[in-house]
């Protein structure tokens, strides 16, 4: 080691350390405060009043305990689970279909521009509008129910309800699908040709094209995809209550009927019932996340 | 692509025209239907002579607009302070503005009213609350536009030859960076309004007047005018996806649980 060696590696701590602190992050406060007292600080207050107790503010799991131990409130969780599942698939493989049908299906391109158009718009028409096009479609005096009936088919003599599970599952649908359509399109456009022509080479079937190539490529991004619808119509309020008048058991009506007013009669059993909520999505979300994250592998 | 495969896409196309178009004709035959016999535009003529259609209609417009200007105003000076100084707090940044996506807007509303109706905070009657309920729900979609937009700009060499020519931050702010993402912020924007105008639950709740409940009321009460209405609402949301596209010339985006 030389002399100027040592000299060269000290001088910079002749000089005044640099301050460490910066001022900086003071620009992204104002953000931060926006952030915290409208939906952090809100969002929170539901996690400490699930764990506490309504009138003395003792820490407590009783609230979760009532939550599991009332059959009408665990049910309304399971109505919204089974229809979230139910419009998640359905929605989830019509959508699949569609975007494969209008980017791989040999239409027009045209056809493509105007789906994805199309979808834009569906998937933001929901809620109170929503409801009422479908009272319009598919009400006992509606517009379609009308001319089944001028057909000689009426459907409500054959158990259908516009107003149930399955009438609102066709009404998710219609934000299910276009949804679908909108995440699933990059993934689809990621498939390349040349993996269809390469296996139709080796002389695959277009059905061992899809078990043994197309389907694990694109499997991650559709699971991932359809996790979002679930959570999409998981969280979904205003339709279901526009459409039913609040008479169908969601975990979304409750809170919402709580809200009007301690229905539960119990404060600390409505914030577990929210926070229930919560929980969901953010699996559902997390899921999505890790699945897009190993879909975007192959979709370079 | 086989002759069958052509058919089929066909096929699921036409189901997928038909699931999309089935109601809202419906929604348009009812609207007709005001006059007994005869198709006409009576139920629209009654609505637009609503006293309450007008005011309601006028505020979710208001709260509209609100919203994109106060929203402009916080997320565009983050976005732009996150790029170009503190590029460390960016995924905090980003797990905030998706925040809205874990939290359903029912339990959303929930803990505003639960938190804003009582002493510290008792603000639950105020249009400022509503406002920054908007705000919240728009946000993963205004901020990630803006920082979308803020990515194909470059924000250092344009911060740098202004600050080279004297400019302020303000300067630097609102007219250069301002002017180079408007498209974006612009897309940013109409999202934003088309959800204020369809958002039912947060007006409901906090008691204000708006559109959608005003809908929702109007089901309960007539027949005709809330086809008339659903029409017009979707009208809308046809023209702000609309402009998004002409402006944007980028691919159309989706809502998510917020207006559901």
């Amino acid at each position: 080691m030389t002399t100027a060696n040592v000299v060269k590696r000290d001088a910079p701590s002749a000089r005044p350390a640099p301050s460490k602190f910066s001022w900086a992050w003071v620009g992204v406060v104002p953000f931060f405060l926006f952030a915290f007292m409208f939906l952090v600080y809100p969002s929170s207050t539901i996690a400490v009043g699930s764990f506490e107790n309504a009138t003395t503010h003792a820490f407590t799991f009783q609230n979760i305990v009532h939550l599991l131990q009332d059959p009408n409130l665990v049910n309304s969780y399971w109505i919204s689970i089974k229809i979230s599942l139910v419009t998640a698939l359905g929605g989830g493989i019509f959508g699949f279909l569609l975007a494969y049908s209008s980017i791989r299906g040999g239409l027009p391109p045209f056809m493509r521009s105007s789906l994805m158009t199309f979808c834009g718009v569906a998937s933001n028409f929901a809620g109170i509008p929503l409801a009422f096009a479908f009272i319009a479609l598919l009400s006992p005096s509606g517009v379609l129910t009308g001319w089944l009936r001028a057909i000689g088919y009426n459907p409500y003599f054959h158990g259908f309800q516009l107003y149930t599970f399955w009438g609102l599952s066709i009404v998710y649908t219609y934000f299910q699908f276009p949804l679908m359509v909108l995440v699933i399109a990059p993934a689809i456009d990621g498939l390349r040709r040349e993996w269809l022509e390469a296996s139709e080479n080796l002389g695959a079937s277009s059905f061992q094209y899809w078990r043994f190539v197309a389907l694990p490529i694109l499997l991650p991004s559709l699971m991932g995809t359809m996790i979002l619808l679930f959570g999409n119509s998981f969280g979904a309020f205003a339709t279901a209550f526009a459409l039913t008048g609040g008479q169908i058991n969601l975990v979304t009506i409750v809170i919402g009927d709580q809200l009007r007013g301690d229905v539960l009669g119990d404060a600390g059993l409505g914030y577990a019932l929210a926070l229930g909520m919560v929980v969901v999505m953010a699996i559902a979300i997390s899921l999505y996340t890790v699945l897009q994250r190993r879909s975007e592998r192959w979709l370079r | 692509m086989k002759r069958s495969g052509v058919i089929w896409s066909w096929f699921w196309m036409i189901l997928g025209i038909l699931y999309f178009f089935l109601p809202l004709v419906a929604t348009f035959l009812f609207s007709l239907r005001a006059k007994l016999g005869v198709l006409s535009f009576l139920a629209y003529t009654q609505l637009f002579h609503d006293s309450n259609f007008i005011k309601d209609f006028s505020f979710s417009v208001l709260w509209g607009l609100l919203t994109i200007i106060v929203g402009i105003v916080i997320f565009v000076p983050t976005a732009f302070w996150v790029r170009l100084k503190v590029p460390q707090v960016r995924t905090a940044v980003e797990f905030v503005t998706l925040l809205p996506f874990v939290i359903p807007a029912i339990v959303f509303v929930f803990g505003l009213v639960r938190t804003f109706s009582h002493p510290p905070f008792l603000i639950v009657n105020s249009p400022a609350l509503l406002i920054a309920g908007y705000i919240v729900l728009s946000m993963p979609y205004m901020y990630r536009s803006i920082d979308t937009g803020l990515r194909s700009i470059d924000v250092r060499t344009l911060t740098e030859a202004g600050q080279s020519l004297g400019a302020g931050w303000g300067t630097i702010l609102f007219r250069i960076i301002l002017p180079n993402i408007r498209v974006a912020i612009l897309s940013g924007a109409f999202l934003s309004f088309a959800i204020v105008m369809g958002e039912y639950i947060l007006a409901q709740y906090l008691a204000k007047p708006a559109f959608a409940p005003f809908l929702a009321y109007l089901i309960q009460e007539k027949a005709y005018e809330p086809a008339a209405a659903t029409i017009i609402s979707f009208a809308l949301t046809w023209a702000c996806m609309g402009i998004i596209q002409l402006v944007g010339r980028g691919g159309p985006q989706a809502q998510l649980a917020g207006g559901h």
